[in-house]
Formats: C-alpha cells, structure tokens, sequence
C-alpha cells in the first residue's frame, strides 16, 4: 500500500485496540458462531444416518456425478472469490496511477459476478436434484433421511443464497464508488465458509457409503 | 408573557422529540436503561406467575388454577425468567457499564445494538402476545419433545414459545457479538485485557458463551418448528426419530445458558465486593482464568440434566466427573471473593449487603450442585423439588441478589441521584429472608418426595405445613419487590445528588460525571494500572500519585478534537435497526397466520436492512 493510501485509511478508520478492523473480527466471531448452527445440523443428520423406516433410501436416489459438478462449481467459486478481492485491493493500492487503478477494478468486478454467476450455477444445481428427489417420492416429509437432508441442504443453500445477494449488492455498490476491500473480503469470508460447510456436507452426505 | 409560552411549546414539542430520540437512540447508556426497564417490567409479570403458582400450592388440592393454567403459569414463569428477565437485566449492565469501564466512547456497532434490544423487545412480546389469544406456552421452560409435538400440544402455544425463543436467540446473538468485538478492540491505551475490571471480563466470557451456546438451541427449535410447521419427523418416534436429540441439543444449550445467566451477577459482586472492602480483588488473574474455565467446562456437563434417560453408565460417570470438575473453579472464586473482604474496611452499605448476601445463597446454592452432579443421589432428585430449591438458590441468590446490588451501586451513576439506604436495607432484608425461607424449604419437600410442574398434591403426605409456609415467605419476596420499586422511583425523583464518585471506588466510570455525558469521556484515558481511578487518586502506595498521573497524562493520546469546546462527534441515531427488528418479528409472527405474512416480513426485513447499510453511520463534521 502507498503511503497516501495508508494515511487515507488511517483517517477514515477509528483506532482499534488491536489494530484489527470491527467488522473483520465481527465476521470472524459470527462465522464462529454459524459453526455450532451448521455443526448441529450435521451431527443431527449423522445420528439419524440409516435410521429411516420406509425408502427412498439415501444408496438409491444420491446421484454422486451430478454432485460432484455441482461441488466443482462452488469450489471453483472460491477461487473467483479469491481473484476478486485481489482485483479491489491491487485497484486500491494503485495509487495516483488512474489506467491501472480502473484496470484492476475492472478485473475484481469480473471475477465478483464470475463468483456469484458459480454461487447461481450452485443453486440451480440444488434445485434441479431437490425436484429430482420429489420426483423419487423424497420430500421433507417422507423419512427421516428427507427430513434431515433437505433441512440440512436447505439451509446451506439458504446460506449460499444470502451469499449471492451479497456479492451482487458489492458489484452494484462498487460502481457508485461505496467499495472497499474490505467490504469485498469480508464477503469473501462469508463466501469461504459456507464453501468449506459444503465440502464437509458433501463428504459426509455423499461420499461415505451408505 | 410570551416567554413562558415560548418555553412551554418548545417543551410540548420536546417530549414528542424524546420518545422519539429513544426510539432511535443508538446511545449505549440509553440502550441499557431501555434493556433494564423492559426486564423490571417481565420480572413483575414472571413474580407475579409466580405467586400465583405458590397460591395454588398453599393447600392440597388447590382449587385455584385448573391445570392447563398451571402449565402455562410455570412454563412462562421459567421461559420469561430466563429469558426476558435474568438476559436482559444483564444486558442492561453490560450496555451501561463496558464501554465505560474500558475507557470507550459507545460500543463497537451501536446501531447492531439498538437492533440487539428491538430485536428482544419483539420476541418477547410475539411470545406474551400468546395470552391474548389463551395460547400462553404450556410445555415447560425446556420444551421437552415429544410433549410439544403437535399431537399433544396441538393449537399455536408450543408455536408462539419456538418463534419468540428464536427471535431472542437473534438479538441475544448480535448483542454478544457486539461486546465481543467492543472489548476486543475499543479498550481505552493502557487497558491491557489483564487490567480489565473484572466484570469486563465475565460479560467477555458470557458473550462467548452466548455465541457458540444459542446456535444449538436455534437448531433444535428450528427442528421443532419444522416438525409442527412442516410435518417433519426430527421428533417423531413413529418416523425413527429420537425425543433425545431434543434433549441433548436443548441441553447443549442449556446448561452453557446456566453460566450465561450467573456470570454477569460473579462480574457484579466482582466490582462491589473490593469498593466497600477498601481492597483491590483478591487474586486477579485466579478469578479471570477460573471464569474461563468454567466457560469451557461449561460445555461439557449437559448431559447430567438427563441422567434419568438411561444413556449408560459410562456416560453418566462422565458427566458427573465433569460436572464435578466446576467445583474446583467456582471454588477458587469463592475463596477469592472472601479473601478480598477479609482484613478489609468494610463498609455495610446497600450494594455490599446484596453482594455478601450473593455469596452466602450462591454458596448453598454451589454445594447442592455436587451433590445433583452424583448420579446415585440425582436419580432420586430428579424432577423434585429439590431441583427446585437448587436453581432458585443459585438463579435468586446468585444473580437476582447480584444484579439488585448492582442496580444500588450504578443507580447514583446511572441517574445522578443516590438510592435511599435506609429503605435498601429493609429492602435487602425482606428480600433476604424472603428468598432462604421460600426457597430452602423446597430442599425439605423436594427430599420428601414432592414432585415438581405438578399443580396439587394430595393431603397427608406431610408437605402441607411446608407448602403453606413457601407460599407466605414468597409473598415476603413480593412485598421486598415493592419496597425495591418504591425505592427505585423516590430516589429517581428525589434522591440525594450523587456527584461523580459517592462510592469512592475504583473503576473508570466514576472519574466521569453522573450521569454521564452522551460521549463519556471528554478525553480518552490512559491506563496504567487495574483499580485506575484509586490509583489515580490514591496512588499506589509508593511515589507521589499526582506526580505519576501528570507523567501518564502526557503520554495520554490527544484528544480527537482540538476545538474549545471540546466537541466530539458521535454517530446519528438511526430507525433502520428498529424496522429491521420489526420485520424479523413480523416473519416469525407469520409463520402462526399465513406464508404470505412471512414472506412480507422478510421482505420489509432485506429492505430495512439495505437501507441500514447505505445509511452513513454519522454525518460528516463539516455539516454540523
């Protein structure tokens, strides 16, 4: 960072006993939180594993391929994540050197759409295996592995969704000049975590056999 | 004369202006009278349960209330105690008290604050609303699944408890967050977390508590609400399901929630004990690591609320191991809490009165805790009330006993005005006698076998005498709450003027006038020392103090503006957090009348929270 970028966000920033921004320990703590929400979904889900009375059963309707793709896409989210933010911070520590500075935010707000176009892809994903499972006759209803599957998906997708909105809102904000890397990174945040839930949901949902 | 007119109108409209100000009051200060009026008005609804509950458990056979009445006398009683009383009257301190006492101008996000208390304010009236409807919850404060399935809680009670406990999860959350992250980073130069007043420290721990303990019990009644909403089958034995997975999540919850309840009433006597002992505290960082460690502890005990359920031998030894284990730090404070008053000035005010009375009940309450926590023994306690007298000795004596010593030793703070004394003591002696004859009888009728959230009992099993007895000696606690209201109000018109610092006591909100101003404190402190404003005063014990404070206020930071009149720049109060509030209520609320209900409040909810966020914090100094 130049100096004059340092002195400018040193004036717009109060000081902090750690030197740590609010919002990002905020993040990080409420992040902490979401473990323990998202952990009691997993462990209830592990706990009724294969304690469903009547089918569909998890061996008979769980399309692995299609999944997979559907994780690719997430992952590969992330990365978008990762080269937007890279894309807002370099723009910020351009400086006076106003081509590169437009440059570089140009290349943040691509890759910010990118990832919230995969978090869409993601969620059109879910929504076609959730009606392909209805079509098998899973619903939230029919046994226990619907209703913790769906509960658990569910809510994950509910998640990845907030997520979108989020990113979207950034991209709209950043062309009327309201963004700074840290709005971007601490939706990145977010946007990891309910990446890394997923990883663990899908290993432990689809992976494991059943 | 035109004057006078003049003066009138300009008041006329000022009151209009004030209520409005505290609706959209992001002021830390304000926030905590607002989470403590709120909570004195639910702790007279909840007594008032409860000495309808004792009324009817005066005689066998009581006639007073029929038993679904009873249900939802206890169950409210509990849920509203626990949830819309002790919470929230903590909060109330935590609100007023941390950004003082570490040298900070309000708290990190006021705005999240104002949204914490709105937030509280409409859980807790979507889940009193129930009474209008003859809805009022009836399944016990722990809502035990399958009782609260809707095959035999059917109608909207189990509903209007679910929603409303999940909306409060909400605000209990984001004001945990808040002071997380306000004693983290805005802690004055100087205050090192190890200069921290003590009951900085215990609302640091509780805040943790709350956040890793309340995603566990949104889990748990989000399946619940699910199962009645939705027709799931998380609870429901026909399906495979399991009425335990109720209980271990409820739990998990629940008995972090225990810490989280009596934390904030250690911090509290924490803070009085030393003042009228004329004593710094008695092993800092003893008291500091012990309340971290029953923090972590804390989380591993919860199934020893449920050693009747039959899990096993192996996992009843475990939990009773590691229930036992709390002993050792709780111990620790104890000891360190008497060691602080021993060989001390002590002075017998109101304030140390409650906070000696804390630590004799909290002590009686403690030792019947191991003896719940072997497991032989809680089989045959189980569901008493033994149970009963246990909690109300640690939950009255420990915390409400605490908390009204705080409301003595702040109130001059608070308001500028001292509390009367002399009423404060017969209110504590009231309160006193009437909390150990109501409740230490409960022992006696617990060991005799009397059974608890049972609404008679049959004459000549030889609990009537102590029955009728509980239910006089309850009412003595009722007549104490009077004398306390009372108080409250003729000292808030009336009382003597307080000045900064009545208590000649230690921490950094009383260097600041009382009450004080909007922005505390005209220049950030500097920090060299735990008790600060003793040293500031009294030095500590070597060199010249005035000498030193002249060295430590020269390395102090200038202050943020240079301009005479000192003015610092606060942040503009907002509407959005309450309109966010409201619109999180309305969608829970909806969830009981129609989809189309929710789907509004979640949308009045996005859009609120849009405009929270492209609202700027504060206006740019140039405008002012």
């Amino acid at each position: 960072m130049s100096d004059a970028a340092v002195a400018h966000e040193a004036q717009e920033e109060h000081p902090t006993s750690t030197g740590l921004n609010h919002r990002k320990i905020l993040m990080w703590a409420f992040l902490g939180s979401e473990c323990i929400f998202f952990g009691s979904l997993i462990t209830t889900y592990l706990v009724y594993r294969g304690k469903s009375v009547v089918g569909p059963y998890p061996s008979e309707i769980l399309n692995i391929p299609l999944t997979s793709i559907s994780t690719f896409v997430l992952l590969m989210s992330s990365l978008a994540m990762v080269l937007a933010l890279a894309g807002f911070e370099r723009a910020a520590s351009a400086g006076a050197n106003e081509d590169r500075k437009r440059r570089e935010l140009q290349k943040g707000r691509f890759w910010l759409l990118m990832t919230a176009v995969l978090g869409t892809g993601f969620l059109g994903f879910q929504a076609y295996e959730f009606i392909e499972f209805v079509h098998h006759g899973l619903g939230l209803t029919t046994n226990l592995f619907g209703t913790t599957f769906f509960v658990l998906t569910g809510f994950h997708g509910t998640h990845v969704g907030v997520g979108v909105l989020w990113l979207v809102s950034i991209l709209v904000l950043s062309y009327f000049g309201k963004v700074k890397p840290l709005d971007v990174e601490l939706g990145g945040l977010y946007w990891h975590f309910v990446d890394i839930v997923w990883i663990i949901i899908f290993t432990l949902i689809y992976l494991i056999p059943h | 004369m035109a004057t006078v007119a003049d003066v009138r109108t300009q008041e006329r409209v000022s009151t209009g202006a004030a209520i409005w100000s505290w609706v959209t009051t992001i002021d830390h200060k304000r926030i905590g009278v607002l989470y403590f009026v709120t909570s004195l008005i639910y702790f007279i609804v909840a007594g008032f349960e409860a000495l309808l509950i004792r009324l009817q458990l005066a005689t066998p056979e009581g006639q007073l209330l029929d038993s679904d009445t009873y249900n939802q006398l206890f169950t409210m009683h509990g849920t509203a105690m626990v949830f819309m009383v002790a919470m929230p009257m903590a909060a109330a301190f935590f609100n007023f008290l941390i950004p003082l006492m570490i040298g900070a101008r309000d708290v990190a996000f006021p705005r999240l604050n104002a949204f914490s208390y709105w937030t509280f304010l409409g859980g807790s009236l979507l889940m009193h609303s129930s009474f209008l409807f003859g809805q009022a919850p009836d399944g016990g404060w722990f809502g035990y699944a399958n009782l609260t399935s809707k095959e035999y809680s059917p109608g909207l009670s189990i509903d209007f408890w679910g929603l409303g406990l999940l909306v409060l999860g909400v605000a209990s959350v984001a004001a945990a967050l808040n002071f997380i992250i306000t004693i983290i980073n805005l802690r004055a130069p100087g205050m090192t977390l190890m200069r921290m007043p003590v009951f900085v420290w215990m609302t640091f721990v509780t805040s943790f508590l709350i956040i890793f303990a309340f995603p566990a019990i949104t889990a748990a009644l989000i399946f619940l609400e699910f199962d009645r909403l939705f027709g799931t089958n998380f609870y429901e034995v026909a399906e495979g399901g399991d009425p335990m997975l109720w209980q271990h999540l409820f739990w998990v919850f629940g008995h972090p929630e225990v810490y989280i309840l009596v934390l904030p009433g250690f911090g509290i006597a924490s803070e009085i004990l030393p003042t009228f002992s004329r004593k710094p505290i008695f092993g800092y960082s003893a008291m500091v690591f012990a309340a971290v460690s029953i923090g972590f502890l804390g989380f591993s005990v919860w199934a020893h609320h449920m050693f009747t359920t039959g899990m096993g031998t192996i996992a009843d030894a475990a939990f009773a191991g590691s229930t036992m284990l709390i002993a050792i730090p709780t111990g620790i404070k104890m000891f360190n809490w008497v060691a602080t008053c021993f060989g001390g000035r002590i002075s017998f005010t109101t304030p140390m009165l409650f906070a000696l009375g804390f630590l004799t009940t909290f002590l009686i309450g403690g030792l019947t805790g191991p003896m719940l926590a072997a497991v032989p023994l809680d089989l045959h306690f189980q569901d008493s009330y033994f149970v009963v007298g246990h909690f109300h000795y640690v939950l009255f004596g420990g915390l409400i006993l605490a908390l009204m010593g705080g409301v003595y030793y702040w109130f001059p703070k608070i308001t500028g005005r001292m509390m009367d004394e002399r009423i404060g003591k017969w209110h504590f002696w009231i309160m006193f006698a009437g909390m150990n004859l109501t409740f230490f009888p409960m022992h006696f009728v617990g060991l005799d076998g009397m059974p608890r959230r049972v609404g008679t009992y049959a004459a000549g099993m030889g609990w009537d005498f102590w029955n009728m007895f509980i239910t006089v000696s309850a009412f003595l606690i009722g007549v104490s709450i009077l004398v306390f209201l009372w108080n409250l109000v003729a000292s808030y018109v009336k009382g003597v003027p307080a000045g900064n610092d009545p208590w000649d006591a230690r921490t950094l909100e009383w260097a600041i006038p009382s009450p004080p101003p909007e922005h505390n404190f005209d220049e950030i402190p500097h920090i060299t020392h735990r008790d600060q404003v003793w040293f500031d005063k009294y030095g500590d014990g070597h060199g010249d103090a005035a000498q030193l404070r002249k060295t430590s206020a020269a390395v102090a930071e200038p202050a943020e503006d240079s301009d005479e009149e000192h003015e610092v720049h606060m942040p503009d109060p907002s509407y959005w957090p309450l309109l966010v509030s409201a619109g999180l209520t309305i969608a829970a609320a909806g969830l009981m009348i129609h989809i189309a209900v929710s789907v509004f409040g979640v949308a009045w909810t996005i859009i609120s929270v849009y405009a929270w966020s492209l609202e700027p914090a504060s206006t740019p100094p140039e405008e002012h």
